[in-house]
């Protein structure tokens, strides 16, 4: 994350009015050192305890405005899903759901699944992230540990095109089943095209007659 | 040759398209063919379906095999179109997902920003009560329409009219305090759009004593009407288990007599210092989902009583942060020509300042610049956990906002509900989910 200088703080052209192209730029969170403060410690520290190969796992612990964020090797997600629903310290025992993230410029890391959990049990939240480059989008389904990611996965499939491995019927949810592209992510447009149903073409905005 | 609209022979069977009113016919035609099993497709413009869903049924006769549901007939690319607007405009387009209850899309989408900003803490009090109160009236005028069509859906008409009657009165509250009776955008960042008009505290204490005698009159209508009872009882069953796997909140999951709220657990906008209690019920099933909603309407009336008590003291208090460079630079005020900038404000950067100009101009085109990061704040909605998963890349646009739906994620209980269930039931357990399709499909 970089230093904001100011509330304006212009770089560039300042052209804000979205026309000239919108500017996109990258961040990464840096990893937090222990003690991360709150509960925070004994999430980790319990993980640790009931999953052994929690250092390969887990690729950084970001702590940030008072949210736990664990950013997690793809192949070892569904593990670690796992191991925090059931163990008796930790229950996690609800996914609130999946949200897709997706990252141009974070090279072989593009597309990023967010996952928001809460324990009941501990009254505590917890968020998991996976990042799978664009080239090959794939992340292992939750839908085993918890049966409600079933229509997030599809959403972030439907949105992002992360393919969640081992779905039980992963298909599009709230595009049309034949729609082209992925509309979440950075590189489809939000307007201008022709949108396209079975038998018919309503065209872009800027391509319809005017009413004079 | 039979009269309705059309059949044709496919691979999976025949399909029938039936218009309505020529039911008979069908069913005759349907009675003497071969298969037993018959997939009926309901919606996405079916009267009871709540909005547009679609339910595709698998029947044996009058009992459900299986039942699946088709969604994203409204969905308007909302958290896309964010993407390409400032942090406050954000509000106007949230506003719009679940139209029953858009002050908590608002409320959830700001706490988001602010904690983004850093500024929890720094918002004003009494902009904090304000979003209280406006909460719980939304509260009461979202169970409202749960309760009146949920009833409608299954014959009784009386307590519809009635359930709109009492939220007709709420909607006006709320068109004295923002103008507008739906998608206010009234909740922004930093505090609220403007403060209450003159005399609003005196008129919603007038209102509460009329809304609790009509509520108590409302819900003699239904809770010991025996068609009621038997329609909802034991209907639409869903343990505490299947509500958790499936991640359901809300009224739904305090059916089962979790008493799961985070306006208790996990306190936002001060309802830490509020004195009400979360309603359960242990019946899993439709009856006790009407029956919470009934009853929170009581509590939300017994905030709303604190809400005033607090705004008598706080009278005066500012509304929006005190930080210049986030807060709104004016107040709307009513002029002869309807809602707009306060004619004070305008004579100052019209007249005098220069500087208060340039500031105006930047802050109402360009927005605040939001530091990089992300950030999941959730609230308890009418209709179970709202989140907003917001990510900001420092700019003054969203990089991404996404919300955890309550609708979105308690639909999918439907199936559960229902499957081994009969037809007519389907009607009740959907309506005892009430989703809304606008936070379904966003």
């Amino acid at each position: 994350m970089s230093e904001q200088k100011g509330s304006f703080g212009i770089q560039g052209t300042g052209d804000t009015s979205g026309y000239g192209g919108l500017v996109r730029s990258s961040f990464s969170p840096t990893s937090a050192q222990k003690p991360y403060g709150s509960y925070f410690d004994e999430v980790t520290d319990e993980l640790e305890r009931a999953f052994p190969e929690f250092n390969d796992a887990i690729e950084k612990v970001v702590v940030d405005r008072g949210e736990l964020t664990l950013h997690i090797k793809r192949q070892r997600l569904f593990d670690v899903a796992k191991t925090l629903r059931d163990t008796e310290t930790l229950r996690f025992e609800v996914c609130l759901g999946v949200s897709g993230v997706h990252y141009p410029e974070d090279s072989q890391r593009e597309l990023h699944a967010v996952y928001e959990l809460l324990s009941m049990t501990n009254n505590r939240r917890l968020r998991l992230e996976v990042s799978t480059p664009d080239s090959d989008p794939h992340i292992p389904s939750l839908v085993e540990v918890w049966a409600g990611t079933n229509w997030h996965e599809r959403e972030a499939y439907d949105m992002f095109g992360i393919i969640f491995d081992g779905h039980p019927a992963l298909t599009r949810i709230l595009m049309p089943d034949d729609w082209p592209g992925h509309p979440q992510r950075k590189d489809y447009p939000l307007g201008g095209i022709s949108v396209e149903y079975v038998g018919a073409t309503i065209p872009s905005p800027d391509n319809r007659r005017s009413y004079r | 040759m039979s009269t309705f609209a059309s059949s044709r022979e496919t691979t999976e069977g025949t399909i029938y398209s039936v218009t309505g009113g020529d039911w008979d016919q069908v069913a005759s035609e349907i009675g003497s063919a071969k298969e037993e099993r018959v997939v009926v497709n309901m919606g996405p413009q079916h009267p009871s379906t709540h909005g547009v869903l679609r339910l595709m049924l698998e029947l044996e006769g009058e009992t459900i095999t299986e039942l699946r549901c088709g969604i994203g007939y409204l969905h308007t690319g909302i958290e896309k179109n964010t993407e390409f607007r400032t942090w406050t405009q954000g509000v106007t387009f949230v506003t719009r997902m679940d139209y029953l209850s858009p002050l908590f899309n608002e409320t959830t989408y700001c706490l988001g920003v602010e904690k983004l900003l850093g500024i929890t803490n720094d918002v004003p009090e009494r902009a904090s009560v304000i979003r209280v109160m406006m909460m719980e009236f939304n509260r009461i005028s979202s169970h409202m329409v749960a309760l009146g069509t949920g009833a409608l859906e299954l014959g009784a008409i009386t307590p519809m009219f009635f359930a709109f009657r009492e939220r007709e009165k709420v909607l006006d509250v709320f068109e004295k305090v923002s103008g507008l009776r739906m998608n206010m955008a009234y909740i922004r960042p930093g505090g609220v759009a403007q403060d209450l008009p003159e005399g609003t505290v005196a008129g919603i204490r007038e209102l509460i004593k009329d809304l609790r005698k009509n509520f108590k009159d409302n819900a003699k209508l239904l809770i010991g009407n025996s068609i009621w009872i038997k329609r909802t009882k034991g209907v639409g069953y869903l343990d505490l288990a299947g509500c958790i796997t499936l991640g359901v909140t809300g009224p739904v999951l305090r059916s089962t007599g979790m008493p799961w709220d985070l306006r208790k657990t996990q306190p936002y906008c001060g309802y830490e210092n509020y004195d009400f209690d979360v309603i359960t019920a242990d019946t899993c099933d439709v009856y006790g989902r009407f029956l919470i909603r009934m009853q929170e309407l009581e509590q939300s009336l017994r905030i709303i009583e604190q809400c005033c008590d607090k705004l008598d003291k706080l009278e005066g208090a500012p509304v929006m942060v005190a930080d210049k460079k986030i807060a709104w630079p004016a107040q709307l005020s009513l002029g002869g020509d309807g809602l707009g900038n306060s004619l004070d404000h305008i004579r100052q950067i019209m007249g005098t300042s220069m500087e208060a100009l340039i500031h105006h101009f930047k802050i109402v085109t360009e927005g605040f610049r939001v530091p990089a990061g992300q950030v999941y704040t959730p609230v308890e909605s009418p209709r179970g956990e709202l989140g907003a998963h917001l990510v900001s890349d420092g700019g003054t646009r969203p990089y991404r906002v996404h919300f955890r739906a309550p609708s979105f994620s308690n639909l999918q209980s439907t199936s559960a509900m229902c499957e081994g269930s009969l037809i007519a039931d389907v009607v009740a357990a959907v309506a005892s989910i009430d989703p809304v399709m606008g936070d379904v499909d966003r």
